[in-house]
C-alpha cells in the first residue's frame, strides 16, 4: 500500500538536488573530487540500508559486494577495447550479483549475529582470494586502467572531467535513491520491514522469509557493487584494501551516523564521517581515527538513532 | 614425508592452543553477554604490546605475561563498563557497532603510541631439541603447554569458584540469575575482563613467533570467529576443539600451498560447517 | 516497631503501567500483600498477572506508578537488589538452572553476600527438611530431575534467601493432581515461616484455601478484591473473571 509522497518532501528534494547540482561550481578541484567521493560512499551506504534498516540484517559483506564492483569494472576497462563505460557496468554488477547471491545461499539462513558474522568472513574469504590470486587480480597492487569516456557508441564520445563526471556520479546516485525508495514502498519493501520488526509473525503469516531475504541481500549487493564501478572508474584503480572487512564496518558506521531505514540518511552519514575525518586529519595529522572512533562509540551509546533519525517516518512518507 | 606431517601436526596443535586461548574468551564472551567482541583482536595485540613494555621493565618473561594479562583485564572491565553496560537491553547489533568503534581506536591508539615498526619480545626459552632431522625449538611446546594451563585454569574457576557458579548461572538464564540477587552486571564485567586478559596472554605467547605490531589482531580476530561459529557459538570445549581442528588442517595444507592462502581452508571448513551443521561441528546433537 | 509501621504493607503496588514495545499491558495496576499475608491474583491468561509479578521483582520497569517494598520506592532497582532487599522469584515455568546441580542451584544466590559457611549450612539443612527428595538428589543436575522436583527446587531455592515476600508464579501448572497437595502444603509452610506469598494460580479452589485475600485482573488491571471467605460461597465473581 503506497501512499502519496507528501509535496513537502518532493520540495526537499528538489532544493537539495539543485544546491548538489551547483555545489561544484563553488568548489576547487580537491573538493569536487571528494563531494564525489562522498556521493559514491554515501551510494554503497544507501544500498546497506536496504539490509540494515529495512529488513533487519546487519551485515558486513558489503566490502565484498562493492569490491567486486570494481574489480568487475576493472576487468571490463582492462579486456575490451576501446574500454567501454556500459561493459564496465555490465561486468561490475554481475560479479557483484553473483557474490550477492553466493554469500546470500549461505547467510540468509542464519539469524543477527550469525548472519552479521558470516557475511564478515565471506568478506575476508573473497579479500583472500583477491590478495593472492596475483595473475588474475594484481594481488596487493591491484589493477590499474584509465578512465572511459561517456560514450554511445557511433553518437558521441565525452571523456569525463571532474565535473561532468561528478554529475553523473550525481545522476546515478539520485537515479539508485528514487529506485530503492519506490522498491522500499511497494508490497515487496513492505513485507521487508515486517521481516525487521518481527520475522516470526511474518513468516507465521505465509511470507517465505528466506527467499525475501535472499533478494534483500541480492539488491543491496546490487547497488553496493555499482558504487564500486563508480569508484573505479572515478580513481582508475582496484585494490585489495577495498575488499578487506574494514571497508564493511566503515558503512555500517555511515548508516549508524546518519539513521538507518532512511535511505538518505546513510549518504548523510557518509558525508559527515568523511568531512569528520578530513577536518580531523589536518589538525591531528595522524591518528585521527581515534577522536572519530569515540565519537562514534559515543553515539551508538547517546544517539542510536543517527543523524536523520528523527526524520525516519517522514523520510518514509 | 612422515617428519613433515609430523611436524606440521606439532605446528598445527601449537597454533591451535593459542587460536583455542584467544577463541574461549571469545566465545565465553559471546555465549554469556551476546555481545560479539570485534575488539577482541585489539585486546590480543595491546597484550603483546604491555608484554614488551614489562619485559623491558622486568626483565621476566614471566612477570610480563602476568602483567600484560592483567593489564589488559582492567582496561577490558573498564571499556566494558563505559560502553557495554549502557547498552545492556538494547539490541545486539548496538554492541557489535559500538566494539568495532573500540576497535577501531584501540588500533590507532597502538600506532599512535608505538608507531608502525614492529616490535620484538623475546623467548623465554631459547633451545632447540631434536625432532627427527630438524630441530624444534622447545619454546612452541611451551606455549602449547601454557595455553593449556590457562584454560584448564578457566575451567576450574567456572566450575567450583563463587564467581565461577554465577557466571554459569547467568549464561543459562540471566534472568532468574538475577532474581537470585546475583549480581549481573557486574558478572558481565567480569567475563569481558576474563576474556579480554585472555586475549591479552595469547598476544604475549605468540609475540616471540611473530613481530608485534598494531594490526596483529586483524588476522586473529577473524581466525577466532571461524573457530567460535564452527565450534558453537559459547560453546567452549567446541571451540576448543575447533581450534585444534582448523589448525591441524591449514599446518597440512601449508605443506602443499602457501600460508596465505592456507587460511582458506578455514573458510572451507567454515562454509562445511554452515551447510551440514550450522550450530556447531562439535556441539553435540540439541535434544 | 509503633503501630503505624505495621499497618503499612510489606508490598504496595500503585497504579502501574508497563509496555512491551508499543504494546500497553499493565493499565494500572494497584494491590498490596502485609507481612505474612498469603494473597492471591486470579485472571484469565493473558491478563498482565505474570507482568505484574516481575514488575514487582524488578524485571519490568513500570513507566508509571510505583512499587514500594516496606514503603520505600523500589521500582527502578534493578531485579538483583530487590532480590537481596527480600523479595523472592518462582517463575513460570520454574526456571532453575539445569546445568547446576541441585546443591549449586540452592547456593548461588548466597555467595559472595558476606553469608557464613555455617548459615549457608542451617539454610540448606533447613530447605532439605522441607524438601527430603532435594537432599537427595543434591549433586544431580537440576535439568535432570522431575517437573515437581523443579518446582520444589525452585521454591526451596527462593526460601533460601529468606525473602519476606515470595511471588508464586502458577506454582501447580504442568504438575500431576497429587502434587497440588504438596505445593499447599509449601504454602502452609511459608505462611508458619511469616513469609508473605503473592500467589498467582489458575487452580482457584487451591488459591480460595490457601489465600486470605484475593484480588481479579482483567485487560491488565485489577477489577475486583475480597477476602476468601466470601468467595467460596460466590461463584459468580470467579466465573466472571475467569470464564471457567
Amino acid at each position: 500500500m503506497t501512499r502519496r509522497p507528501t509535496l513537502l518532501f518532493w520540495v526537499g528534494f528538489f532544493v537539495i538536488l539543485a544546491l548538489l547540482i551547483v555545489a561544484p561550481f563553488a568548489l576547487p578541484e580537491f573538493w569536487r573530487r571528494f563531494l564525489t567521493e562522498i556521493l559514491i560512499w554515501g551510494l554503497l551506504a544507501m544500498s546497506s540500508d536496504i539490509l540494515i534498516g529495512y529488513t533487519g540484517m546487519v551485515s558486513f559483506g558489503h566490502s565484498a559486494f562493492f569490491g567486486l564492483g570494481m574489480y568487475g569494472a576493472a576487468a571490463a576497462l582492462l579486456t575490451t577495447r576501446p574500454p567501454s563505460l556500459w561493459v564496465a557496468f555490465v561486468y561490475g554488477l554481475l560479479a557483484a550479483a553473483v557474490v550477492a547471491a553466493f554469500v546470500a545461499y549461505f547467510s540468509t539462513r542464519l539469524r543477527d549475529i550469525y548472519f552479521a558474522i558470516t557475511t564478515l568472513i565471506f568478506s575476508q574469504i573473497f579479500y583472500v582470494i583477491i590478495f593472492t590470486w596475483t595473475e588474475v587480480t594484481g594481488g596487493e597492487n591491484g589493477l590499474t586502467f584509465s578512465r572511459p569516456a561517456l560514450a554511445i557508441p557511433g553518437l558521441f564520445s565525452l571523456p569525463f572531467t571532474t565535473l561532468t563526471l561528478y554529475w553523473f556520479v550525481l545522476a546515478v546516485l539520485t537515479v539508485s535513491y528514487l529506485v530503492l525508495r519506490r522498491i522500499t514502498h511497494s508490497p515487496f519493501g513492505m513485507v521487508l520491514q515486517s521481516i525487521r520488526e518481527n520475522e516470526a509473525r511474518t513468516r507465521a503469516i505465509g511470507y517465505p522469509v528466506e527467499r525475501y531475504k535472499i533478494v534483500a541481500v541480492m539488491l543491496s549487493g546490487l547497488f553496493a557493487g555499482l558504487a564500486g564501478v563508480l569508484y573505479a572508474i572515478q580513481n582508475r584503480f582496484a585494490a585489495p584494501d577495498f575488499v578487506f572487512f574494514l571497508v564493511s564496518g566503515e558503512t555500517v558506521i555511515y548508516n549508524v551516523m546518519g539513521g538507518i531505514g532512511t535511505l538518505v540518511g546513510p549518504i548523510v552519514g557518509a558525508a559527515a564521517f568523511l568531512l569528520l575525518r578530513e577536518a580531523l586529519s589536518r589538525f591531528l595529522t595522524e591518528f585521527y581515527l581515534i577522536p572519530v572512533g569515540i565519537i562514534f562509540i559515543a553515539m551508538v551509546i547517546f544517539m542510536p538513532q543517527g543523524l536523520l533519525g528523527f526524520a525516519r517516518r517522514w523520510l518514509n512518507r | 614425508m612422515l617428519e613433515q606431517i609430523l611436524i606440521q601436526t606439532i605446528n598445527g596443535i601449537v597454533v591451535g592452543m593459542i587460536l583455542a586461548l584467544v577463541a574461549s574468551g571469545l566465545t565465553l564472551i559471546f555465549g554469556i553477554m551476546d555481545v560479539v567482541n570485534f575488539a577482541h583482536g585489539e585486546f590480543l595485540m595491546l597484550g603483546a604490546y604491555a608484554g614488551v613494555i614489562a619485559l623491558a621493565g622486568t626483565g621476566s618473561f614471566w612477570l610480563a605475561l602476568v602483567i600484560a594479562s592483567l593489564v589488559v583485564a582492567a582496561l577490558g572491565a573498564a571499556i566494558h563498563v563505559t560502553t557495554l553496560r549502557p547498552l545492556l537491553g538494547r539490541d545486539p547489533l548496538n554492541t557489535i557497532l559500538a566494539t568495532f568503534g573500540v576497535s577501531l581506536v584501540l588500533q590507532n591508539y597502538a600506532l599512535w603510541q608505538f608507531g608502525p615498526v614492529p616490535r620484538k619480545i623475546e623467548e623465554p626459552i631459547t633451545g632447540y631439541f631434536g625432532l627427527f632431522y630438524l630441530e624444534y625449538p622447545w619454546y612452541r611446546l611451551m606455549i602449547a603447554v601454557l595455553s593449556a594451563a590457562i584454560i584448564a585454569a578457566l575451567w576450574l574457576f567456572l566450575k567450583y569458584s563463587t564467581y565461577g557458579v554465577w557466571i554459569r548461572a547467568t549464561t543459562q538464564d540471566r534472568v532468574m540469575a538475577q532474581a537470585m540477587g546475583i549480581p549481573v552486571p557486574r558478572v558481565l564485567t567480569i567475563v569481558f575482563a576474563i576474556g579480554s586478559g585472555m586475549a591479552a596472554a595469547s598476544g604475549v605467547l605468540f609475540g616471540p613467533l611473530v613481530g608485534v605490531n598494531h594490526a596483529m589482531g586483524l588476522d586473529w580476530v577473524l581466525k577466532a570467529f571461524i573457530v567460535v561459529v564452527v565450534g558453537g557459538m559459547g560453546n567452549l570445549g567446541g571451540s576448543i576443539a575447533a581450534a585444534i581442528f582448523i589448525s591441524l588442517m591449514e599446518s597440512y595444507a601449508s605443506l602443499w600451498v602457501s600460508p596465505a592462502q592456507a587460511i582458506i581452508v578455514s573458510f572451507v571448513v567454515l562454509i562445511l560447517t554452515l551447510l551440514i551443521r550450522p550450530t556447531g561441528l562439535f556441539v553435540p546433537t540439541p535434544k | 516497631m509503633s503501630a503505624a509501621d505495621h499497618s503499612e504493607p510489606l508490598v504496595r503496588v500503585e497504579d502501574i503501567h508497563t509496555y512491551y514495545g508499543k504494546s500497553h499491558i499493565l493499565h494500572g495496576v494497584s494491590l498490596e500483600v502485609r507481612r505474612g499475608e498469603i494473597v492471591g491474583l486470579l485472571g484469565r491468561n493473558g491478563v498482565g498477572k505474570s507482568t505484574t509479578l516481575k514488575a514487582i521483582m524488578g524485571l519490568v520497569h513500570p513507566t508509571r506508578g510505583a512499587v514500594l517494598l516496606e514503603g520505600k520506592s523500589v521500582g527502578h532497582l534493578p531485579a538483583h537488589r530487590l532480590a537481596r532487599l527480600g523479595i523472592g522469584y518462582v517463575p513460570e515455568d520454574r526456571r532453575i538452572f539445569r546445568l547446576l546441580t541441585v546443591a549449586e542451584n540452592l547456593r548461588t544466590g548466597l555467595d559472595g553476600r558476606g553469608v557464613s559457611e555455617a548459615r549457608k549450612k542451617e539454610l540448606l539443612d533447613m530447605v532439605f527438611d522441607y524438601f527430603p527428595v532435594l537432599a537427595e538428589r543434591r549433586s544431580q543436575a537440576g535439568g535432570t530431575l522431575s517437573g515437581g522436583e523443579q518446582q520444589m527446587l525452585a521454591i526451596a531455592r527462593a526460601m533460601m534467601l529468606e525473602p519476606k515476600i515470595i511471588l508464586l508464579d502458577e506454582p501447580t501448572e504442568g504438575l500431576m493432581p497429587r502434587m497440588v497437595s504438596q505445593i499447599r502444603h509449601i504454602i502452609h509452610v511459608l505462611r508458619r515461616e511469616g513469609v508473605a506469598v503473592l500467589l498467582v494460580e489458575q487452580n482457584v479452589p487451591l488459591t480460595l484455601e490457601t489465600s486470605e485475600r484475593v484480588y481479579f485482573m482483567e485487560k491488565g488491571a485489577v477489577r475486583h478484591h475480597a477476602p476468601a471467605s466470601e468467595l467460596h460461597a460466590d461463584h459468580e465473581v470467579v466465573h466472571k473473571y475467569l470464564g471457567v
